[in-house]
């Protein structure tokens, strides 16, 4: 009857189809629409509050952390302005003295000082101990010639160098951590040079990183491959057993994963002990297969493949089986028949898989940190160590940001070149 | 049925308002929170000063909690304002760098401390080596120093442990470069007392390493303080760099073939200090005045075996609470001459440039 009346309506008036309210169907439609969309907004704030606070504001944080260089322009003001007009080469004069011994009472009182050396010393080792020395010293002396007074207290107050420190801090943000992390700092002409040979650490250790990852990707590749293969294609009940053997150790606890890995291998473990059992090695000469970069290949490898075999499992099931059948029947042997029919139906398992652990392989920090010994860590561990030991919170993030851009970079080329549309998990 | 819902609702309500009033009078009790490195060594703190001071002040209650050391929780905290760490049990470089940061309170050893138990000031009874940062609360001395298997090795000095030909075999050593650069120069001929100003050098720093290079590839690194007494006890390594106290108790508790080489033992500094944003700081003044008395003081080795700071203290120390053994001879104080003190200045100023030099060269 309404829709009757409404097809009437519509016929009669003004050739718009109308609800029975009489509101046009295409603004009813619309609202209704909104109204899910809410909804499906509302279901998701949760978790959009959640990434804001456990993501998207540490990142930023992070980011803003290695930039930021605040100290010596809030606590040595004075000196940065009465620097203005330094040559930049010859010592400076009185003025700067005076003005750094304001900055250096107001720092000793407010307790503020000692930060701003804790800063220098980043750049050169000594400016800690140089600026608290002479915070200490310069409190008890009242009246100038202050040049004299500074440079009875150090004579590294004689050097142009630690002027050209305190005045490259000009701004609150700078490129110094960056500098840093990438093996690089700036000489006493503001130019940017290598580190010394024997402190160059960090660029290394982020192709280090790169190339293990890498590494692991393809072995978890190629140990996972045959694995999923033959979980798609037995017969249901053995496939449910190879499943739980897969998801078993991928439900244990990571720490019990990887220390089992410390049992079996070190140098007085299970496969040591059986080795020099069967007469292959003297117990002279245990093999060292932990502590580290065989152990955390290993260790890493186990822990990981998981995340190869789920999504390519996820891909093979769905190509069928005739596939394989048509090409045997067309004449192609088993090899050419995988190669050129099954292997390119895999690709987007394979690539979401090893795009899956070379990432999560990047950032790995506690598998590492357990069984890699000294050649075994990665860059995430001395990110922790500048988190927790040095606290040296810039360069950390400096270094946490060059990751994070790397991966960005990386996965960015990846689904440009390979292609992400078949991105899947489980 | 409605009104018994009310009245269950008023009930529930009232309960709760009697909950809020009584837990308010309760709130008056001071209550604040110590952190410390957790095992053994919490556990003779808890002994000697943390339960005493609750049974002597009914009213104050002490959160006693574990931590890893380190002062990135202090700063975040400081930074985020929300300071739940009172009082902190660090190392003394920690102290230090903390005092620089502000993190920590300074304090007035005079005003702040007891005096000693024969009426001596604080500054008169602490060692001096103890008193060099106003935020450092000065507690205990322990030191990093050797100990080997001595059913295996038996070196003699520094020297033999860097000596693969005399006494072959893997060592322990703790991955950082504290102490390591220093015994390499000590076993390179460096005279202890000289050491630092060795190492302030260019020229030092690498005849260090160069020195440290001859043994690289018989060394095991450990970098938590229970790694190796374990080492030594595997039979992992023959010798290794420990904290004393470990080494004790693998001895003494566990009876480990193992035995010390006080030879160049690294005294070093542990205590507490303040933070500087915490709401209790005068309950955590008074709870530290009381834990570093001279009795105080001397009470923790009985739990422990590392040695009190106070003058007045060493006189008072006794027996081992459980071992029943004589503790005295096993205070690193005693061995002072063997050994050296941490330099505390030195490290302060150059951690950052030698870590990562160490970090490259452990990496090569």
């Amino acid at each position: 009857m309404a829709i009757a009346e409404n097809i009437n309506k519509s016929n009669g008036g003004d050739d718009v189809m109308r609800t029975a309210d009489g509101t046009p169907l295409k603004l009813s439609l619309q609202r209704a629409q909104r109204r899910q969309k809410q909804r499906t907004f509302f279901l998701v704030v949760p978790l959009l509050v959640f990434i804001l606070f456990s993501f998207v504001f540490p990142i930023l944080n992070m980011l803003t952390r290695s930039v930021e260089d605040p100290q010596v322009v809030s606590y040595m003001p004075n000196t940065l302005k009465a620097l203005e007009d330094w040559d930049g080469e010859s010592l400076p004069g009185e003025p700067v003295f005076e003005a750094m011994a304001q900055d250096f009472k107001i720092g000793r009182e407010n307790k503020t000082i000692g930060r701003v050396g804790k800063r220098l010393n980043y750049e050169e080792s000594g400016m800690r101990g140089l600026f608290n020395k002479t915070g200490r010293r310069i409190d008890k002396i009242e009246t100038g010639p202050w040049k004299q007074a500074f440079l009875d207290i150090d004579k590294k107050w004689a050097n142009v160098k630690t002027f050209t420190i305190i005045q490259r801090h000009d701004s609150a943000y700078s490129a110094s951590y960056y500098i840093a992390a990438l093996d690089l700092k700036q000489n006493e002409q503001n130019e940017i040079v290598r580190q010394d040979e024997e402190r160059r650490i960090y660029v290394s250790l982020f192709l280090r990183t790169f190339g293990v990852s890498f590494l692991i990707a393809v072995l978890t590749l190629l140990l996972g491959f045959p694995i999923a293969y033959l979980m798609a294609n037995l017969p249901l009940r053995y496939s449910n057993l190879l499943m739980i053997l897969v998801l078993l150790p991928f439900w244990t606890s990571l720490l019990v994963r990887t220390t089992s890995w410390i049992v079996l291998l070190q140098s007085q473990g299970v496969i040591n002990d059986v080795l020099v059992a069967m007469g292959l090695i003297d117990d002279e000469n245990r093999v060292q297969m932990i502590f580290n970069m065989t152990g955390t290949i290993v260790a890493m490898t186990h822990i990981l493949l998981p995340f190869m075999v789920l999504p390519l499992y996820s891909v093979m099931r769905t190509i069928p089986p005739s596939y394989m059948r048509a090409a045997r029947s067309l004449g192609a042997n088993q090899f050419v028949a995988f190669v050129r029919i099954y292997l390119p139906q895999t690709v987007p398992g394979i690539s979401a898989g090893a795009i899956l652990v070379f990432i999560l392989a990047i950032g790995y920090y506690i598998t590492p940190a357990l069984v890699g010994g000294e050649t075994g860590q990665l860059i995430s561990n001395i990110i922790a160590y500048h988190m927790q030991r040095s606290l040296n919170w810039g360069l950390a993030g400096a270094l946490g940001s060059i990751l994070l851009l790397s991966v960005l970079v990386l996965f960015g080329l990846y689904s440009r070149f390979l292609g992400l549309r078949g991105l899947k998990f489980g | 049925m409605k009104t018994k819902n009310l009245a269950n609702a008023l009930a529930v309500a009232g309960f709760g308002v009697v909950l809020a009033l009584g837990g308010s009078s309760l709130a008056k009790a001071e209550e604040f929170t110590a952190v410390s490195w957790g095992g053994a060594y919490s556990a003779s703190q808890s002994n000697a000063y943390i339960k005493p001071y609750m049974q002597a002040n009914s009213d104050v209650k002490i959160n006693f909690e574990d931590y890893s050391g380190g002062l990135a929780e202090v700063r975040a905290q400081s930074e985020a304002g929300n300071v739940t760490w009172d009082l902190v049990d660090v190392i003394y470089t920690d102290a230090v760098t903390g005092c620089d940061e502000g993190l920590f309170l300074e304090i007035d050893f005079d005003d702040d401390l007891a005096r000693g138990r024969d009426g001596s000031r604080p500054t008169q009874d602490f060692l001096p080596e103890a008193l060099g940062n106003p935020c450092f609360i000065p507690q205990i001395a322990y030191s990093t120093v050797f100990g080997f298997r001595k059913d295996l090795v038996s070196p003699k000095s520094i020297a033999d442990v860097f000596d693969l030909e005399k006494f072959p075999g893997k060592r322990g050593l703790q991955k950082v470069p504290t102490y390591n650069l220093e015994w390499a120069l000590i076993a390179d001929g460096v005279d202890k007392a000289d050491v630092y100003d060795v190492l302030s050098t260019p020229a030092g720093v690498d005849r260090a390493f160069a020195k440290l290079d001859t043994i690289k590839d018989s060394v095991v690194w450990w970098e938590a303080g229970a790694q190796p007494p374990q080492l030594l006890a595997d039979g992992e390594v023959v010798m290794a760099s420990a904290y004393n106290g470990r080494l004790f108790a693998a001895i003494e508790e566990e009876k480990q073939p193992i035995e010390m080489l006080w030879d160049g033992q690294a005294l070093d500094l542990d205590g507490w200090a303040i933070a500087a944003g915490s709401d209790h700081v005068d309950a955590v003044k008074k709870f530290v005045r009381f834990a570093t008395d001279t009795q105080r003081l001397a009470d923790q080795a009985k739990w422990i075996s590392y040695g009190p700071l106070r003058k007045s203290s060493l006189p008072l120390v006794g027996k081992h609470a459980d071992l029943g053994i004589d503790m005295a001879p096993h205070m690193p104080t005693k061995y002072a001459d063997q050994g050296f003190w941490t330099g505390f200045d030195f490290w302060a100023d150059n951690k950052d440039e030698l870590s990562e030099r160490f970090n490259a060269w452990l990496a090569q």
